[in-house]
């Protein structure tokens, strides 16, 4: 018996969201005094995979098939089934990223097995097997009973605080079984920003809106977000009028974050706001709207012209920055 | 082409969130109910666009008790040729896909678009669940979606851009913003959707899971506020006492 985590890699590194599925999967592991396995497919660096045993990882399955490298969520899934019947898994943990949100649903069904969709915290095992979620767009929290005897739990990112030790996972090959036929999905372009931070990983996000008058102003989120290595982020007013890119919008028509610091200028902070970051661990608004509802959703607060404020708080972070080292 | 809408109701956004019997079931009392905006924005509006320019038909199917209907009508409003109410509250997203899938196994179907996820509970499960059931191709985060030649073309975002991905019909799209612009129904739509077919059928299925209880989030403490004067204060607060930098 097992516990398996699907991984994910982004430029030969596994992604940050994949380190933590890995961390929790070997948590659960644990819960049940069995052993966290992991499954990669396509193109991964071994040395890489070999660090998931930082996490409590003890082997990696690698289907080094490139096929694997175009995103097709019927072969992952059929790849993933292999895997679990292989190391006899009765937990599957996979990250509900952009990506994860294609594949679990789908590996729920093929392996007749309740899925979580969204985990934010370990399973208590107290009675039965619950696994507890976000619901109504972060406004309550709802615990979900898993029927089944495999479960599917979908962790959302940035739910669990990984715990490092030094281990080394082994990386064994391993071929799910796949013909060419079983990848139907092709990939015909791909348009990247590149350079960026992942929003949905990011632990901080700087996010403006319309508060700050036109897309030339956009320039002191930028420098903040390049002096905390956060990703950038905005609401959909400004997305709306392509001050932005789409793929930055947050709220409950763009992405759902839950970075630990979320700061948000020139944002009111309407209600459909709210429901995409309102599970970020602390809040920061600047806005010159005393009155602004987002305030009331704010850990801390500046009344103040977004233009003025920003630039100061990038000196006084570098500043802060220079005095600690 | 055939093509099928799966539709939600859900609590509009500004609703207020309570539960009853000891925490175990959402309040519905006062609370107003929408279809879920991605459904009816993006995926149905799309699937009409799609047959509008090269025929066919769009067949919304929604899980609910009979209260659902006046949701179902504003479908067949907007442009939905005919609809299915599968008779049940749902238990949980497998209950509703496989559902689905036993309605929609014989009547072959080209197309399946779902909006990308509910708001309610966020799950974004019914689409890839479909699909696994029919054994088809399944992209999410669709923001253009094309139909040529039995396959389907589709923009899908990925981490810090774009994908064009090409998948063979029959396939399940999920549908996010830039697919459509709603459509507000017209009196003619209204009056039409009121003959239009709907169909009830029983669920097929149990759930795989079942939610134990509800609790609210904690509610935030007032907001400390910062002089715009002194923002190395916030800088302090940030790194002391909110240890997040």
């Amino acid at each position: 018996m097992s516990v398996i985590v699907y991984i994910e890699s982004i430029d030969n590194k596994v992604k940050k969201s994949s380190v933590e599925a890995a961390f929790y999967a070997s948590e659960t592991a644990k819960l049940l005094g069995i052993e966290a396995i992991a499954i990669a497919l396509g193109t991964h660096d071994t040395n890489e995979l070999a660090k998931l045993g930082n996490v409590g990882v003890s082997k990696v399955l690698h289907d080094s098939n490139t096929k694997f490298d175009q995103f097709d969520t019927r072969a992952i899934t059929k790849a993933i089934a292999a895997a679990t019947a292989q190391v006899d898994a009765s937990v599957i943990v996979i990250s509900y990223t952009q990506n994860g949100k294609a594949i679990a649903p789908r590996v729920s069904v093929r392996l007749q097995s309740g899925m979580v969709a969204g985990a934010i915290a370990l399973p208590d095992l107290s009675n039965g097997f619950v696994v507890r979620k976000n619901v109504f767009s972060g406004k309550a929290m709802a615990n979900v009973e898993v029927l089944t005897p495999k479960k599917v739990i979908a962790l959302t990112p940035n739910s669990v605080q990984k715990v490092i030790c030094e281990s080394t996972a082994v990386v064994e090959s391993f071929s799910a079984g796949l013909a060419d036929a079983d990848f139907t999905t092709l990939v015909k372009g791909v348009e990247k920003v590149s350079g960026t931070i992942s929003l949905t990983e990011a632990e901080i996000v700087v996010s403006g809106g319309r508060g700050l008058k036109g897309p030339e102003n956009w320039g002191p989120i930028e420098a903040l977000a390049k002096e905390l290595g956060a990703a950038t982020a905005c609401s959909r007013p400004v997305a709306d009028v392509h001050w932005r890119p789409h793929g930055e919008h947050v709220g409950q028509t763009g992405f759902t974050i839950r970075p630990n610091l979320y700061i948000a200028a020139g944002i009111s902070g309407a209600i459909q706001h709210l429901a995409g970051v309102n599970g970020s661990k602390v809040i920061v608004v600047i806005n010159s709207d005393a009155e602004a509802p987002f305030f009331k959703a704010a850990d801390y607060g500046i009344v103040g012209d977004a233009q003025v404020v920003l630039p100061k708080l990038v000196e006084a972070y570098k500043n802060f920055k220079a005095s600690a080292h | 082409m055939k093509i099928l809408v799966p539709i939600s109701k859900v609590p509009d956004t500004t609703a207020k969130i309570a539960f009853t019997d000891q925490n175990t079931k959402f309040a519905t009392d006062n609370v107003t109910f929408i279809l879920n905006p991605t459904d009816e924005w993006y995926a149905l509006v799309r699937a009409l666009e799609i047959t509008e320019k090269d025929g066919g038909t769009v067949t919304v199917i929604h899980q609910g008790g009979a209260d659902s209907e006046q949701f179902i009508r504003k479908a067949l409003a907007i442009g939905a040729t005919d609809a299915v109410r599968i008779d049940s509250e749902p238990t949980d997203a497998f209950q509703v896909a496989s559902s689905i899938f036993e309605y929609a196994k014989d009547k072959g179907f080209d197309l399946v678009i779902t909006g990308k996820e509910t708001i309610d509970y966020n799950g974004a499960q019914i689409g890839g669940m479909i699909a696994e059931l029919m054994d088809v191709p399944y992209v999410t985060l669709a923001s253009s979606l094309l139909i040529e030649n039995g396959k389907a073309t589709v923009s899908r975002d990925i981490e810090g851009g774009k994908e064009i991905v090409e998948v063979p019909m029959p396939c399940v799209i999920a549908a996010q913003k830039g697919m459509a612009e709603q459509r507000i129904p017209n009196m003619k739509g209204i009056m039409g959707a009121r003959s239009k077919p709907l169909t009830v059928v029983p669920p097929a299925n149990t759930g795989y899971t079942k939610i134990t209880s509800f609790d609210l989030a904690p509610q935030k403490t007032a907001c400390k506020l910062v002089s715009p004067d002194h923002v190395e204060e916030l800088v302090r607060l940030l790194h002391e006492e909110a240890k997040v930098i």
